[in-house]
């Protein structure tokens, strides 16, 4: 395996550009929200500080969740992006929105997005 | 946030500088906890201060009620560090395979037909004599150091300079025969019980890996359960 072929991430931060995508997007004119796990309750897919950037077409990095609240939080972040005003979201199982939403492992997450100014 | 933190927070990530977000989970205010930050708007009193120092030093992100008011500090800690030791065949996979998972890798081996670019792509690599360069790294509490060599004259001194320092993991290749060894020579060098009880060899976990990746999958392994696996809980 002398001329092994493994492309090689950098090695600070691998796969966390998430920021840098953010200001990549910024840079370009783009809107850009950021949301940002910061409590969990029970069982959930993302530690408390994974962060999703979203840019105004839905494009995103990162993840706030393994899937399951993503779309909801690209829509909040939008509206985030249309009023300016930041958000604190809780997704969990008895939530009304959760039927559709929800996180199928049962935990509760809350989610703070706002907007890169 | 603001444009202006989004930058300072980069430049201190590239810096390899710690730094924390405090946000105001009720208003959105927000103040950038790092060298040269600009001025944030949220204002960071005493009790604050106290949390975002241990939020750095625990290395963990927290949400925190002061009086009526909920705070998110975010910590921006440099990434965690691996130092391999063997430019050999696992470390051409343990080496990308740790860069994925978020570590900041160095790879030392003296020997020149090892330690090269064309094997370690994009990899920070290091000839040094393994006690040298050792001594060159910051080894502290969020460094994992791991010997892959299978030879005493390179693993050893590598082990003896971990040993004097405090990194989360030490890992040595080995079976165990090999591993008796290596507990006689570190024994008459003068290590005790606790600190050799601090090398896990066989490295990795017993999960039967038999090919370089499966060892360095072992091996990601049990470092992850040694940062995050809580202790089990008592039987009810």
């Amino acid at each position: 395996m002398t001329n092994t072929t493994i492309k090689t991430p950098p090695t600070t931060g691998a796969l966390d550009n998430i920021l840098e995508q953010a200001a990549a997007w910024r840079a370009e004119g783009r809107k850009v929200g950021l949301a940002t796990v910061v409590r969990t309750w029970g069982s959930s897919p993302r530690p408390v500080g994974s962060q999703l950037a979203v840019d105004e077409a839905g494009a995103m990095a990162g993840s706030v969740s393994g899937g399951c609240v993503e779309g909801a939080v690209v829509d909040e972040a939008r509206a985030a992006m249309a009023d300016g005003k930041p958000r604190l979201l809780e997704f969990n199982v008895s939530n009304e929105e959760a039927w559709e939403v929800g996180l199928a492992c049962g935990g509760t997450i809350e989610v703070f997005v706002e907007t890169l100014e | 946030m603001k444009a202006a933190s989004l930058t300072a927070l980069i430049e201190a990530r590239a810096g390899k500088i710690p730094a924390a977000l405090v946000t105001d989970l009720d208003g959105g205010m927000q103040t950038l906890v790092a060298p040269d930050a600009p001025d944030g708007d949220l204002p960071i009193g005493d009790a604050l201060q106290r949390f975002v120092e241990i939020a750095l030093a625990d290395d963990k992100c927290m949400s925190v009620d002061i009086g009526d008011r909920r705070y998110f500090i975010q910590v921006f800690n440099p990434p965690r560090r691996m130092v391999i030791v063997g430019a050999v065949h696992i470390g051409q996979v343990l080496a990308p395979m740790a860069a994925l998972a978020g570590y900041a890798v160095t790879v030392i081996d003296p020997r020149g037909a090892f330690a090269t670019e064309a094997r370690f792509p994009g990899i920070e690599l290091n000839t040094a004599w393994p006690d040298d360069a050792l001594e060159g790294i910051d080894i502290d509490r969020r460094t994992a150091v791991v010997t892959l060599t299978h030879d005493p004259k390179l693993d050893d001194p590598a082990l003896k300079t971990a040993l004097r320092k405090a990194p989360f993991y030490i890992g040595a290749l080995g079976s165990k025969r090999t591993h008796a060894k290596r507990v006689e020579r570190l024994r008459e060098a003068g290590f005790g019980d606790a600190d050799i009880a601090r090398i896990h060899a066989p490295v990795g976990l017993d999960i039967g890996a038999v090919s370089p990746a499966e060892i360095a999958v072992s091996i990601l392994g049990e470092m992850t359960e040694l940062l995050h696996r809580k202790p089990p809980r008592e039987a009810a």
